[in-house]
């Protein structure tokens, strides 16, 4: 039976190519060849590693594996500290060509240092890998032992995703970010909405979008439990990779066909848009932000790979320039790269941070995963620009962190409390 | 897992267990998984990791394991002694890790059917739970035909071990 090629979404072609098929389905068990794996010093050579060097198999590509470290960084706790030990010994044993330590966030230093481009499919050893999707990959979060079948085959199975598509129409008004977007819809489908999915995010507001904003995007379909989130490639992805390491993009191979099927799609208003809140302890929690308005904040947070890329750190500053935070409020910063701080630092947008009286920290997770000066302390009220607020997650048990863009996190670091950011603008 | 009949008591929670109460920050930084699994739901049931035991079934709601890749979360419940889960449905990154740790999940619709404490016989590969405490029988979504054999192997190291070991 002659099979003809029918209309493709962007990911079922990455997928097809991957796999070696001229077209796949939703629903497909498909076994794809990895362009490029990434993993970090957690889930990296101190799990992945190790089991396989126990299985005693070879790494298939060199040259196709990128180790990061963010998750223990920068922190003089004797399990971090040897943690960096290992994952440092690890890759020196293995010549590995592509080492990245003390950089920042795996998934904002990865696409920084040219890894990524349209078309690849990857794989990251964090639920966060579907942040590539901004560029136009097609990359998905993988557990440790997972990571080994990867490191030893090159190929991994994969279910072909259904497609739920986002559009956003308009244009966000000012005060409103990515963020935003993506919270209303953790709030409207839920925390499982888009379970084993793949979201595309598409529509004018998010064609204006900047690669920083894309990747917020994409770095929350891990909050609906989707497989992955894409935005298909345009000028704006073609610009900023221009000014990384990546060679050969290729933008216009690089598209889902206009006619192919997907299984739901749901539109957001971008301009009738308020900032959005998710109140604890569940992205999906998430409502205008005048619901949670007077909710006092002990700490106001920006960080994360969600939110703490250069165009983060200009939001926030757009907030606090002039002003100085809350007595009561820790407001604390810690940059999602080194790049990005020292990009902060050159444009003054660190400086306005500074005056505003936020302390800020060393690049890496950190406060994310309650590790370091941002960890919450018992029975506080937080509000970060990251990604999950489940309990117990970026403090003790006691704590509780409502999650904002950083125009609304840094908007409660000046009042102390819950605030509609677009007042300060 | 050779012979896929499990018997044990029911641990019986609902929606949305995440893998930061699965493997709290501090037993997910810890490099002895073997310590690190006594803080396994700690912020839900302090007396889970204490309590439970070697053949214990673990029934959860929809979306079990959602959160983080960190695969400490089904390591953690196996690790207790935990021989299965049956949950309404799963987290993707979760289902895969804990399928490659040779532990069964197992996807069933009247999870709600059964009590904390219920004793239950647990098929994987059948996909049959009999609830010997009410006599009841459930019954589970197949595991994925595609995964047979790597289940039939006892997970994906040993999987990859007798890969290695025809190739070679
Ligand atoms: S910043 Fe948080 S969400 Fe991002 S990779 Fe680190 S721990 Fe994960």
């Amino acid at each position: 039976m002659a099979m003809t090629t029918h209309s493709m979404t962007l990911s079922e072609k990455i997928i097809a190519r991957a796999a070696g098929l001229d077209s796949v389905a939703p629903g497909d068990i498909v076994t794809c060849a990895v362009d490029l794996a990434m993993m970090h010093d957690s889930s990296g050579p101190r799990r992945a590693g190790k089991l396989l060097d126990e299985l005693g198999a070879p790494i298939w590509d060199k040259d196709k594996l990128v180790v990061i470290t963010d998750h223990y960084t920068n922190d003089p706790d004797p399990t971090c500290v040897n943690i960096q030990t290992i994952t440092h010994a690890w890759v020196a044993a293995k010549k590995l060509p592509h080492f990245l330590p003390e950089q920042g966030i795996c998934h904002v230093v990865l696409p920084e240092n040219g890894f990524l481009k349209p078309g690849m499919f990857c794989v990251g050893g964090d639920s966060h890998s579907p942040t590539g999707g901004a560029f136009g990959a097609f990359m998905v979060g993988i557990g440790a032992t997972e990571m080994v079948g990867v490191l030893a085959t090159g190929e991994i199975w994969v279910r072909v995703p259904e497609t739920l598509r986002l559009d956003v129409t308009g244009r966000l008004s000012a005060g409103v970010a990515a963020k935003d977007v993506i919270l209303k819809l953790c709030g409207d489908i839920g925390i499982m909405g888009a379970n084993y999915m793949v979201v595309e995010y598409g529509g004018d507001a998010v064609k204006a979008m900047t690669m920083d904003e894309r990747m917020t995007l994409t770095n929350m379909a891990a909050e609906l439990g989707a497989k992955t989130g894409i935005v298909a490639p345009d000028d704006t992805t073609a610009q900023w990779l221009a000014a990384t390491a990546a060679d050969g993009v290729d933008i216009k191979t690089w598209q889902g066909d206009a006619d192919a099927r997907v299984a739901k799609t749901i539109t957001i208003d971008g301009a009738a848009l308020a900032p959005q809140v998710a109140a604890p302890s569940n992205p999906e929690n998430a409502a205008d932000v005048g619901e949670y308005a007077g909710t006092a904040v002990g700490q106001a947070y920006i960080g994360a790979c969600t939110g703490a890329k250069i165009e983060d750190l200009r939001m926030a500053a757009a907030i606090v320039k002039g002003r100085t935070r809350a007595a009561g409020t820790r407001f604390m910063v810690a940059p999602a790269s080194n790049r990005i701080r020292d990009a902060a630092i050159a444009d003054g947008t660190m400086k306005i941070l500074e005056d505003a009286g936020a302390t800020i920290l060393a690049t890496g997770c950190g406060g994310c995963i309650g590790q370091g000066p941002a960890r919450l302390d018992d029975n506080m009220t937080g509000i970060s620009s990251t990604n999950r607020n489940f309990v117990g997650r970026a403090g003790p048990n006691s704590s509780k962190l409502y999650l904002g863009s950083p125009y609304s996190v840094a908007a409660a670091a000046i009042a102390g409390e819950i605030t509609d950011p677009r007042d300060f603008l | 897992m050779s012979d896929s009949t499990e018997i044990g008591r029911a641990w019986v929670y609902g929606d949305n267990i995440d893998t930061d109460q699965l493997a709290p920050i501090d037993s997910y930084k810890n490099m002895e998984p073997e310590e690190g699994c006594k803080l396994c739901l700690q912020p839900l049931d302090p007396d889970f990791a204490g309590a439970v035991q070697e053949g214990d079934i673990f029934v959860a709601g929809n979306n079990m394991g959602i959160g983080s890749s960190r695969e400490q979360a089904p390591l953690h419940l196996k690790l207790l002694g935990i021989r299965a889960v049956l949950a309404k449905s799963f987290a993707r990154i979760f289902y895969r890790n804990t399928l490659n740790f040779g532990l069964p999940a197992l996807v069933c619709a009247d999870v709600e059917r059964i009590n904390r404490g219920d004793e239950l016989r647990v098929d994987a590969l059948k996909g049959l739970v009999e609830n010997l405490s009410t006599g009841e029988t459930l019954k589970c979504e197949p595991l994925p035909g595609h995964l047979m054999a790597m289940i039939a192997d006892g997970g994906l190291m040993a999987h990859l071990k007798n890969k290695l070991k025809r190739e070679a």
